[in-house]
């Protein structure tokens, strides 16, 4: 027989953009031998709407509903950030009730986007079970979403300098239902997976970044801590009231995909704490800080980032003292952090790179904007 | 539809049908009443950011090392800030990750201000995890320089570096995989220029790969 016959020669596999487990239109080029991945090469931009352009093009206000659709499973998220980024360039704070009411809605929406994570990275490994009780209580997120605002998903709402609705009769009895019916509902995920030997198995020792490199890579969020890095925006630089709430930074040590998994399931827990605590003494007061109609602020800069639910979530806004921002740069913790994969999955095999895709929580949406 | 073809990427909307394309009438009253002149006032410098010098420490520190190749450290809204000359950039950031522990480059982004002779502002934003600090650094480049590197500074810095290419035309001199990144490799133009209309395409690409008018 020749020796030609069997020669093993690289192999270049293509893995997306339509995928179910690269959780959008993702592309991600694969230089394989056999099956072990040599080298990677993400394809990106399938989702690019041009975000930062239409700021350049749109007023302060208008183009609050667009931050919607960048994480679009952390729409309030997005809207708190920028909201702080105007605000910061106005030099205007959020009346103290407005501060509180932002805190619970996006302590629910963590949740809801972790959850989202959860069912889905389950349901990538092979655990079909997950995502059916997930997407269970992730309704329940936002039907209090939808009676706050009419949206469910991209939500818009905060708005510049405050909230634009009051809370609705029985948002403190529905948030108070939710803190008390969610943990029992973690333990019963943690029941499906944390000591399920296969679940371990696939996740254990897998796609392993270890805390010099997060910080090489710029890599923020559940990432970072999983990897032993203390360190989360609401502590290190507290906004919108974070100081005065007692929660912790769940952290884990090896920086492998099984503990991801549980520093964002801790991270559901201490949102809960952190919402039980708001939502028992939101002040009464104004929702809307001393904001003009039209919102001008003067010829100046601010980049001002929120702990997003994957990462660091930031916003650079310059402003021309004009109605319309000069330039807006968003920087997206997901596009960041798939900059990393590469280094994650180098030398693994081809079923970890669809484990690693799904414990970095990326949303496309995000990445491409 | 003549309308949605015009081009120049107006941004008033199509008149209401009925009055087909006229232009709105002006209200009488306005017509009537001409603002009365105004007094020929002294023209107005442009405002600029009311920022104010920075001094700490490393301000100091950073001044010190670098000399001349930094232009200011200034602090606006409590941000702090550093503009160097653009070849001083990259040793001011190989500076404080080494020295001063800014060990995580958070973003690098533009500003495009076709006005300015040195046309692009290039920003830099590094924290330090040790000190819990956020400092800028900023640099006016013209068209066609182009500034070195800072993969090998921090990794991060790679996709951060194609994106301001992809969307500015600012080439990093030294970067190991300069591609576009969010638009497509053969795409013509840089969307975030400032004298790229917001309803601009590349109609070649657009009739080439999507087989479509592009309607412009």
């Amino acid at each position: 027989m020749p020796d030609t016959f069997l020669d093993s020669t690289e192999l270049i596999l293509n893995m997306g953009p339509q995928h179910p487990s690269t959780h959008g239109v993702l592309r991600v080029i694969l230089k394989l031998d056999g099956e072990k991945i040599l080298g990677t090469d993400c394809v990106i931009g399938y989702l690019h709407r041009g975000v930062e352009k239409i700021a350049e093009n749109r007023t302060y206000t208008q183009f609050n509903p667009y931050v919607d659709r960048m994480d679009y499973v952390a729409a309030v998220s997005n809207g708190l950030g920028y909201c702080l980024a105007v605000e910061k360039l106005l030099n205007v704070q959020a009346p103290p009730r407005a501060q509180v009411v932002r805190v619970i809605l996006t302590e629910l929406n963590r949740i809801a986007s972790h959850l989202l994570w959860l069912g889905t990275h389950a349901l990538d490994i092979g655990a079909i079970t997950p995502v059916f009780y997930c997407f269970r209580e992730r309704e329940e997120a936002l039907k209090i979403f939808e009676q706050y605002c009419g949206a469910r998903l991209t939500t818009h709402a905060f708005r510049i300098g405050g909230l634009q609705y009051e809370t609705y009769e029985g948002f403190e009895r529905d948030v108070k239902e939710f803190c008390e019916m969610f943990p029992p509902k973690v333990d019963e995920y943690e029941e499906l997976l944390t000591n399920n030997r296969i679940w371990a198995g696939r996740l254990k020792g897998v796609g392993i970044l270890n805390g010099d490199d997060c910080k090489e890579y710029g890599v923020t969020g559940p990432v970072l801590r999983a990897a032993g890095v203390k360190w989360d925006l609401r502590k290190a630089q507290p906004y919108s009231g974070y100081e005065q709430y007692d929660f912790e930074i769940p952290t884990r040590e090896n920086g492998d995909t099984y503990d991801r998994y549980i520093v964002r399931m801790q991270e559901m827990r201490q949102s809960v704490r952190i919402m039980e605590q708001a939502v028992e003494g939101i002040p009464a007061g104004p929702i809307m800080g001393k904001v003009g109609k039209v919102i001008k602020p003067p010829v100046g800069e601010a980049y001002v980032s929120i702990e997003a639910p994957k990462g660091e979530l930031g916003y650079y806004v310059v402003s021309d003292g004009s109605t319309q921002p000069y330039r807006v740069r968003v920087r997206p913790p997901s596009y960041i952090n798939l900059q990393a994969l590469d280094k994650m999955v180098r030398g693994a095999l081809i079923a970890d790179v669809v484990a690693v895709i799904g414990t970095l929580d990326i949303v496309l949406g995000e990445v491409d904007r | 539809m003549a309308d949605e073809q015009k081009p120049g990427g107006s941004e008033a909307p199509s008149p209401p049908a009925g009055e087909g394309a006229k232009p709105p009438a002006k209200p009488a009253a306005d017509a009537a009443k001409p603002p009365p002149p105004k007094p020929a006032a002294p023209p107005k410098p442009p405002a600029t950011m009311a920022a104010t010098p920075w001094d700490s420490a490393l301000a100091r520190s950073v001044k010190e090392r670098f000399g001349d190749g930094i232009l200011a450290t200034s602090t606006y809204l409590g941000q702090d800030f550093v503009v160097t000359k653009p070849d001083s950039a990259m040793p001011v950031l190989e500076y404080l990750k080494l020295d001063a522990d800014f060990d995580y480059l958070v973003d690098i982004t533009a500003v495009d201000w076709p006005k300015r002779a040195e046309r692009f502002d290039l920003v830099y934003i590094v924290y330090s995890f040790p000190h819990n600090q956020r400092v800028r650094i900023k640099v006016q480049i013209a068209d066609g320089f182009e500034p070195r590197t800072a993969t090998g500074v921090h990794l991060t810095a790679n996709w951060l570096e194609r994106e301001v290419f992809d969307m500015f035309g600012i080439r990093f001199a030294g970067h190991p995989d300069l591609r576009r990144i969010l638009m497509p490799e053969d795409w013509q133009g840089y969307p975030l220029r400032k004298d790229y209309g917001i309803l601009q395409q590349d109609v070649r690409w657009v009739q080439e790969n999507l087989g479509i008018e592009s309607g412009q």
